[in-house]
């Protein structure tokens, strides 16, 4: 028994931060109907990545609405708006991402909510938070990272600001969002009350950066600086980072200097031999070391290293990962199927629970694909 | 202040560093009793490891941002005595965790099947690097190595410049993440049904969830290479103008829109002859170029005066000194004060979850090494 089982979580949400949490309860067995507008369905269909789509809808939609039910409503219709107000009194969570004032207007807030079912988990997804100057610019992403300080932590020191090249706030937003989301499902248990959870994209962008944060509130506000070259983190020490070999690269993580040195006959000037130098000097380390591995393949320092026990790995593209024997071990991709016979191959979930890895076939569903049978299960 | 939604939850914590760490500090935030099982004079290995020498009252600052709000029992558990009372603990436990490398659990007599034996409906967490099969699982689990072994750091930065890791511990924080989602759906099964269960992520697996979008693509498009944007990348598989650009005097993100649109908005006619959402992706490289000329014409503030009222998606692109000045940032009170038993204080962020519309926030700062020792066993006889 998967141990969401039993609850239904309607998803009003939208895009990529709210329906991502909607995946996870799904993984976990909970049963996620997508409530969207007749037709178009959810905006987040017409998001394409190379503008690759599966049905009507991109595979990015289908990579976060699988294992998904959908229902369509207009919300503006009173006949529609009754219909889910039933819905409503049946789920256990419901999440959506409207700015605010949307959900007010429509009669669905959590005000509203609350009276129709007490014990409803009433989940909110916004930019920068429901207050402030900010409450209704748009919340997108790759702007949060940019404004978060975020995109200042990547890259080396000559590069401008370097976003990460993927939906970064969005998936962390969604993971913080299960989180108050199952904990309030845990309190209800004993107290019988639901709760409103909110998340934001700003907020969760800080959260992950929560050591640096602490750090620089504590070393008197020092910005971060980021080696000039093969730099993989703004406050760790030489040799952390990532390096040239004569065929590709090789990422090398906390180990310590002078046995690095030993290790590949790097005479290491006294100068560095202690290791407080090993922050401040870390350009100058890095330079050092950096012609050295250059002259070897990275499967000849691996051979090196790894005996020693020192913390390094290939840097792989996914063509090489996924022909690894590492990768393969994991089972990690699962094929999932739309109803029309459509198939993809993506990832399953994370989280293994009770010793066994989670499949689902299920693909996203069509917009309003599951009307009919939940009118009638709900007698709506 | 109403009750934290996990009030009366005991987690008893076995791990170490950032990653299984991050999470039993997320059920702090959210009220559960985290203590953490540490061993004599060293304790978690954590707390010597510093971000740029910085040392606050003795240990690491990514030491004290991870821990607050816990409590410190100390116990060798190669000593029988002290394994027995740890046991104890367990017994009263709702969440063991642990994030030792595979067989280490085994050796500590604190291996799942014994800790069942002991406390039937407990919820049993377990970080891993590379999970329990296959020729990794002895591989140390280090975010660095788990970015680069995991196509990660394929998807930064421009094309041309070599692998680009993100620069902060980002998959040691998802695994951890992933780790608190599977106990808090555990707990829920825990105190409806009664029934225990067992939770296993491992950095890999939670690495490549983290690049579904991605790892989706990649097998949908053939097995076609990962190719980044030449300039202004913010992302491999979107087109123009996904990016950031530097302005006069300062940066400017743009986010997903049209490009005729875009051309009209910032007086930049050359862009009006991309008319497709196709050209915009297949020729992103060339009207990045032409973007990032124009954008230096003038300073942030004028563009996003154009940009901002049409709904365009841009952004200012912020260092923490300037964020933190502005008046949206100032009214989230995200920053915490939070104080030592020695009188310590010091600043971090709080729980970035709002629950009935109050912050979870606790002025608990970090435990020192062994500190409640002395307290938990009289608390629980042990």
């Amino acid at each position: 028994m998967l141990p969401l089982e039993g609850i239904t979580v309607l998803e009003f949400a939208q895009f990529m931060a709210g329906p991502s949490a909607g995946l996870k309860m799904a993984d976990l067995g909970a049963r996620v109907i997508k409530i969207e507008r007749p037709g178009s369905g959810e905006a987040g269909r017409k998001i394409a990545l190379k503008n690759i789509y599966i049905d009507e809808s991109s595979m990015v939609f289908h990579t976060a609405n699988r294992n998904k039910q959908s229902y369509a409503a207009d919300l503006k219709d009173p006949n529609d708006l009754e219909k889910v107000k039933k819905l409503i009194a049946k789920a256990d969570v419901m999440t959506h991402n409207f700015r605010p004032g949307v959900m007010e207007k429509i009669g669905l807030d959590y005000e509203d909510v609350k009276k129709i079912n007490p014990r409803i988990i009433y989940g909110v997804v916004s930019g920068y938070s429901a207050v402030g100057p900010w409450a209704t610019k748009p919340g997108q992403d790759l702007l949060i990272q940019s404004l978060s300080g975020f995109v200042n932590l990547t890259g080396n020191e000559s590069d401008g600001p370097t976003a990460s090249g993927l939906a970064t706030s969005d998936i962390f937003t969604g993971v913080h969002l299960v989180q108050g989301i199952l904990a309030s499902l845990i309190k209800r248990s004993k107290t019988g009350v639901g709760s409103k959870i909110e998340v934001s994209l700003l907020e969760s962008t800080l959260d992950i950066q929560f050591e640096v944060l602490t750090t620089y509130l504590n070393d008197g506000n020092k910005l971060p600086q980021r080696a000039k070259k093969g730099s993989a983190h703004a406050y760790l020490d030489a040799p952390y980072g990532i390096y040239k070999t004569k065929d590709s690269h090789i990422a090398i993580a906390l180990t310590p200097l002078n046995e690095l040195a030993k290790a590949i006959g790097l005479n290491l000037p006294d100068e560095y031999k202690n290791k407080d130098t090993w922050f401040g000097k870390r350009n100058e380390i890095m330079q050092l070391i950096s012609p050295v591995l250059e002259k070897e393949t990275t499967a000849h320092w691996l051979g090196i290293f790894e005996p020693l026990d020192f913390r390094c790995s290939d840097v792989f593209t996914y063509e090489q990962l996924f022909k690894t024997e590492g990768f393969k071990a994991i089972d990690m991709m699962q094929e999932v199927e739309t109803t029309d016979g459509i198939t993809m191959k993506t990832t399953r979930c994370p989280i293994r629970i009770d010793g066994k890895k989670i499949f689902n076939r299920k693909s996203a569903p069509k917009a309003g694909e599951n009307n009919a049978l939940i009118e009638k299960e709900f007698n709506l | 202040m109403e009750n934290k939604p996990l009030e009366g939850i005991l987690v008893i914590d076995f791990s170490q560093y950032l990653s299984a760490p991050s999470a039993s500090l997320r059920l702090a935030d959210l009220g559960a009793r985290v203590i953490k099982i540490e061993k004599p004079q060293t304790g978690d290995n954590c707390r010597s490891l510093y971000f740029s020498n910085l040392v606050m009252n003795g240990e690491s600052s990514m030491f004290h941002a991870i821990n607050r709000n816990k409590q410190s029992y100390c116990a060798d558990l190669k000593v029988e005595d002290d394994r027995k009372k740890v046991y104890k603990l367990i017994e009263k436990a709702d969440v063991v965790m642990h994030n030792f490398r595979p067989g280490v659990v085994e050796k500590l007599g604190i291996d799942f099947d014994t800790v069942k034996s002991i406390n039937p409906g407990i919820v049993y967490a377990e970080l891993s690097g590379y999970g329990k099969e296959g020729v990794w699982k002895n591989k140390p689990g280090l975010d660095l190595l788990l970015q680069s072994i995991s196509g990660l750091t394929q998807l930064n930065g421009n094309d041309g410049a070599g692998p680009v890791p993100i620069g902060l511990a980002v998959v040691d924080i998802l695994s951890g993440a992933h780790l608190a989602q599977g106990i808090l759906s555990c707990l829920y099964r825990k105190v409806t049904t009664g029934k225990g269960g067992r939770v296993e992520v491992s950095m890999l697996e939670s690495a490549l969830e983290y690049q579904f979008e991605s790892v989706t693509c990649f097998h949908r498009d053939g097995g076609k290479p990962t190719v980044r944007p030449k300039s202004n990348s913010a992302h491999a598989y979107l087109g123009a103008p996904y990016g950031v650009y530097p302005t006069k005097n300062g940066h400017l993100a743009l986010a997903m829109g049209s490009i005729p649109v875009l051309g009209d908005l910032l007086g930049c006619p050359a862009l009006k002859n991309y008319e497709t959402p196709q050209s915009w992706f297949d020729k992103r490289d060339e009207i990045k170029d032409i973007l990032a000329n124009h954008l230096q014409t003038k300073n942030t503030a004028d563009w996003l005066a154009v940009l901002e009222p049409a709904d365009f998606w841009c952004a200012e692109v912020m260092n923490w000194k300037t964020l933190f000045d502005k008046e949206a940032f100032k009214i989230l009170n995200m920053i915490q004060e939070v104080s030592m038993s020695d009188g310590y204080k010091f600043k971090t962020t709080r729980c970035p979850i709002q629950v009935n519309s109050g912050w979870l926030t606790s002025e608990i700062g970090t435990p020192k090494l062994g500190e409640h020792t002395a307290v938990i066993q009289k608390e629980f006889s042990l």
